[in-house]
C-alpha cells in the first residue's frame, strides 16, 4: 500500500514565527493543473498591523548589527536555500507549471543574487558615503543608514522575484513586511522557513499572503512604516491610491516597473539606495 | 555657579551703523521671466514688503496657469534644442560666469535680501550670499564630470525641473537648487515664495548678464496657486520642494501615479542636546545659534533644548545672560543680531504658539524674555524660552519657525536619544559634549539627516542637506544633491 504523505500547513511569518491568519481565513491555492495544492492563509489587516509592530521591534537590533554580520546572515540564507534547492525547484514547478531546467535556473539565480547582496552589505556605504571638503575647519563625513520598517508588494516570480526585492532591503538594515505574490504564495512561506533557519533574527522579515489590494492598502497608510516597495503592483489604479496614502507621513515610495522586470539580470544599487537614508556628520577641528 | 547679571538693561550701547540702501536699485513693478525675458503675466499682480517697516517695495507679476504653461514650454524647448546639447564643459562655464556675477554683486544683492526678508545684514553679507556663490562654484565644477558620479558612463539629466522655493533663505534656496539642475543638464522653472521674490527677480537679471541661453532658467512669481500649476504640470520631470511638510505631503500626493522624481526638504524640530561636560560658553553659543539665527525661521533650528539635569540651572542662567545682548532691530544695521520676523501671518503663528506655550508651561515653568525695545513698524517677535516644557507640549513638538526656544531636560544618553528622536521629524539634531565616543555614539542613534557635533547651523555646497521621515527625502548639497538631478541606474 502506498504511504500516505504528509501535507503542510501554510501559514504566515511573522516575528520569526509560523501564525495562522488572525481572521482565521484561507484561500485554495491551485498548481499549474488546476489541482489543489494547499490552502494557503489570508492575511487580515491585523495580521498586517501585528506584522509591522515585529518588523519594528526587529529593527533596533537588525540595523545595529555591524554590516559584516549583516553580510554573514544574508549568505547565511543563501546556504539553507541551496541545500534545500530541490524542494524549491519541485514547489516552482508544481505551482508554475515551468520546466525543471527553468525552475532550476530561478532557484540558482536566488541563491547567487543572495550571494551578490551579501557581499555589498559592508561595500555600500563605501560607494555611496562621502567625505566632505567644505569650506571651514570641520571633520564632515556623510554615510548612509536604513530608513527604517519597508513595506513591500512582492511581484509575481515566487522565488526569486521575492528574493530580489527583499534581499537589498534587509541586507542595508532594515526590516520589511512583504505581502507574497497571492497566486503563489506558497514558495514565500517555505522560503519563510529558509529564512527562519538562517540566523536571521525574527521580525527582520515578515512574510503575509493573501489579497495585495485588500492588506497593501493597511501597510501603505500605516504611520509606523517608512518605506513602500511597489515593484508586484500590476494594477494601476492600486498603485496611485497607494502611493497617495503612503503621502501621509511620507513614506519614500519605490514605484512599480514600467516594463516588465527581467530578475535574472544583475540588478544595480538602486534596490539598496531606495532604502537608505544620509547622514551628515560634522564637528570641529582645533586643538 | 555664575551670578545671574541684571538683565534689565544691555551691556553696551551702541550707535545706529546702517548699511547704504542705495546700492540696490528697486523698480516699481516686476513682470515674469520666461525665455530670458520679463514679460507681464496674465494674472494678477501682488506687492512685496519690507517686513522691518511694511513699506511696499515692488508689484510681482502673480503667474497664473497660462503662465506657467508658457515658462515650462520655454524650459522644455532650451533643454531640447540647447542645453541637453551642450557640452558639460560648456554647461559649466555659464556656471562659473554667474558663480563669478553673485560675488560682482554681492553686497547689492546682500542689501536687497535683506530689504524684503528682514534678515540682518550681517548675515545675509556673511552667511547667505557667499554661500550662494560658493553653491554655483561647487556644481559648476560637477557639469562635465557627471560620469564620475557613480550613476554610469552616461547619466542623463530627467529634463524639465519645477522647483518652489520657501522664503527664510531666498537666494539660498535658489541656488541649492537651481545650481545642481543646471550643473546635471536641466533646466528649470523656480517659483520663490511670494514674500521674497525680489532677490530671484534679480538672479534672472544676472542671467540675462551671464548671456545664459532663454528658457534655461524661468522665474515665475506667485503663490500656492502658482507652486501647485508648476507641480502638477504634466510636462515637469522633477519637482523640488522646500517648504512645510502639509505641502510637502500635498506634493507627494499630487504626483502619485506620474513618473515625475521628487525631492522634499520640509520641517523640523531639533534636539539640541547639551552634556554637563560640554564646554558651557561654547555650548551657549551653539543654543543661540541654533535658535535665533535667522529670527529661527529655519527647518533645521535647535528650538529644542535638551539640557542634562545637573547643568540645566547653569546652562540656562548663561544662556538668559547671552540672550539679553542679542540687539534685535533695524536689519540693515550692522551690529543687528536679531531681525524681522519676514510676514504678518508668520508672526501670528509664533504669538499664537508661543500663548499656547505658555499656558501649557503655567505652574512648572516660564516663558522669558530679554528686555528689548521692538521698533513700532514692521513684524517683531523678541527672543523667547520656555522652560518646564515636556514632550507633550505643543511647543515642544509643532514647528513654531521663530525665535522660541523650548528647554527639556534628561539624565542619560539613552533617554536624550529617546527624547530626541520623539517627534515625526527628522532633519538635524545638535550634540555638545567632550567625550568623542559619546559624540558618535549619539550621532549614530539620532535619526536626524544632519548632526552638528559642537556646532550647529553650518552648511556647506559640499555637505549633503536633508531629512529622515517626515522631514522629506533627498538631499540637496554634495554628490546625493547632484544625484537628485540625474536619472539613476533604475531609470
Amino acid at each position: 500500500m502506498a504511504r500516505i504523505d504528509v501535507k503542510k500547513t501554510y501559514k504566515l511569518y511573522i516575528g520569526g514565527a509560523f501564525p495562522r491568519s488572525e481572521s482565521g481565513r484561507t484561500y485554495l491555492v491551485n498548481d499549474a493543473k488546476g489541482a489543489l495544492m494547499a490552502n494557503a492563509s489570508q492575511a487580515s489587516r491585523k495580521d498586517a498591523r501585528d506584522a509591522v509592530v515585529a518588523a519594528r521591534k526587529a529593527f533596533g537590533g537588525w540595523s545595529g548589527r555591524t554590516a559584516y554580520n549583516r553580510g554573514q546572515v544574508v549568505y547565511r540564507i543563501a546556504e539553507v536555500l541551496e541545500g534545500r534547492r530541490d524542494q524549491f525547484v519541485a514547489e516552482l514547478r508544481a505551482s508554475e507549471g515551468v520546466s525543471a531546467s527553468k525552475a532550476n535556473t530561478a532557484v540558482d539565480a536566488a541563491i547567487d543574487r543572495l550571494v551578490w547582496y551579501a557581499g555589498w552589505a559592508d561595500k555600500i556605504t563605501q560607494v555611496v558615503g562621502t567625505a566632505n571638503p567644505v569650506a571651514g575647519p570641520y571633520f564632515n563625513i556623510s554615510s548612509p543608514e536604513p530608513t527604517g520598517v519597508v513595506a513591500v508588494v512582492a511581484p509575481r516570480g515566487p522565488l526569486l522575484g521575492l528574493v530580489s526585492v527583499v534581499a537589498p532591503i534587509i541586507t542595508t538594515g532594515n526590516t520589511c513586511v512583504v505581502i507574497a505574490s497571492e497566486p503563489h504564495p506558497l514558495t514565500a512561506i517555505t522560503l519563510g522557513e529558509v529564512m527562519a533557519t538562517s540566523d536571521l533574527p525574527g521580525g527582520v522579515v515578515n512574510v503575509l499572503t493573501g489579497s495585495a489590494a485588500e492588506v497593501a492598502p493597511w501597510l501603505a497608510s500605516h504611520m509606523d512604516v517608512n518605506g513602500l516597495d511597489l515593484t508586484g503592483v500590476e494594477d494601476p489604479a492600486l498603485a496611485t491610491s497607494l502611493e497617495e496614502a503612503a503621502a501621509d507621513n511620507l513614506k519614500r515610495v519605490r514605484r512599480a516597473p514600467l516594463v516588465e522586470v527581467d530578475w535574472l539580470a544583475t540588478p544595480g544599487t538602486d534596490r539598496m539606495t531606495d532604502w537608505l537614508e544620509t547622514k551628515t556628520v560634522w564637528h570641529p577641528i582645533g586643538i | 555657579m555664575v551670578k545671574v547679571p541684571d538683565t534689565s538693561t544691555p551691556f553696551f550701547e551702541y550707535a545706529p551703523a546702517p548699511e547704504s540702501r542705495s546700492i540696490v536699485d528697486i523698480k516699481p513693478s516686476y513682470g515674469l521671466f520666461i525665455d530670458g525675458e520679463f514679460v507681464d503675466g496674465h494674472g494678477k499682480s501682488f506687492k512685496t514688503i519690507s517686513p522691518s517697516t511694511e513699506e511696499v517695495l515692488a508689484e510681482v507679476a502673480e503667474a497664473d496657469e497660462a503662465d506657467v504653461d508658457l515658462a515650462v514650454k520655454a524650459a522644455r524647448r532650451a533643454y531640447t534644442r540647447v542645453w541637453s546639447r551642450m557640452p558639460g564643459s560648456e554647461r559649466a562655464k555659464y556656471l562659473f560666469r554667474i558663480a563669478r556675477l553673485i560675488q560682482e554683486r554681492g553686497r547689492e544683492l546682500a542689501v536687497l535680501e535683506s530689504i524684503d526678508n528682514g534678515k540682518p545684514i550681517k548675515e545675509s553679507r556673511d552667511v547667505d550670499i557667499p554661500t550662494v556663490a560658493a553653491h554655483f562654484f561647487y556644481y559648476a565644477g560637477w557639469a562635465d564630470k557627471l560620469e564620475h558620479a557613480g550613476l554610469g558612463a552616461n547619466p542623463q539629466a530627467h529634463g524639465v525641473a519645477g522647483q518652489v522655493i520657501p522664503w527664510n533663505f531666498p537666494l539660498l534656496m535658489l541656488a541649492w537648487k537651481v545650481a545642481p539642475a543646471l550643473a546635471a543638464g536641466n533646466t528649470v522653472v523656480l517659483k520663490p515664495a511670494e514674500t521674497t521674490p525680489l532677490t530671484a527677480l534679480l538672479f534672472a537679471e544676472i542671467c540675462q548678464q551671464a548671456d545664459l541661453p532663454p528658457g534655461v532658467v524661468n522665474i515665475v512669481t506667485g503663490a500656492g496657486a502658482t507652486g501647485q500649476a508648476i507641480v502638477s504640470h504634466p510636462d515637469v520631470d522633477k519637482v523640488a520642494f522646500t517648504g512645510s511638510t502639509e505641502v510637502g505631503k500635498a506634493i507627494a500626493r499630487a504626483v502619485a501615479g506620474t513618473r515625475k522624481k521628487v525631492t522634499l526638504e520640509l520641517g523640523g524640530k531639533a534636539a539640541n542636546i547639551v552634556f554637563d561636560d560640554a564646554p558651557v560658553d561654547q555650548a551657549v553659543e551653539g543654543i543661540v545659534n541654533g535658535i535665533f539665527f535667522n529670527q529661527g525661521h529655519v527647518c533645521c533650528a535647535g528650538s529644542r533644548l535638551l539640557v542634562q539635569e545637573n547643568v540645566a540651572d547653569e546652562v540656562m542662567e548663561r544662556l538668559k545672560r547671552r540672550m539679553a545682548t542679542l540687539r534685535v532691530g533695524d536689519p540693515l544695521d550692522k551690529n543687528t543680531d536679531v531681525g524681522a520676523i519676514n510676514s504678518a501671518e508668520q508672526l501670528a503663528k509664533i504669538r499664537e504658539l508661543s500663548d499656547i506655550g505658555e499656558q501649557e508651561v503655567a505652574g512648572a515653568g516660564e516663558r522669558w524674555s530679554p528686555a528689548c525695545d521692538l521698533p513700532s513698524q514692521g513684524f517683531w517677535f523678541p527672543p523667547t524660552v520656555f522652560t518646564g516644557v515636556t514632550q507633550a507640549h505643543r511647543i515642544a513638538r509643532e514647528e513654531v519657525f521663530g525665535p522660541v526656544l523650548s528647554v527639556l531636560t534628561f539624565r542619560t544618553p539613552a533617554e536624550a536619544v529617546e527624547k530626541a528622536n520623539n517627534t515625526p521629524y527628522g532633519l538635524s539634531a545638535g550634540v555638545w559634549t567632550d567625550k568623542g565616543s559619546r559624540i558618535l555614539w549619539m550621532a549614530n542613534h539620532l535619526r536626524a539627516g544632519v548632526v552638528w557635533a559642537n556646532t550647529f547651523n553650518k552648511f556647506d555646497p559640499t555637505s549633503p542637506f536633508g531629512g529622515y521621515k517626515e522631514s522629506g527625502y533627498g538631499r540637496e548639497g554634495g554628490l546625493p544633491g547632484l544625484a537628485a538631478y540625474l536619472k539613476g541606474a533604475d531609470a
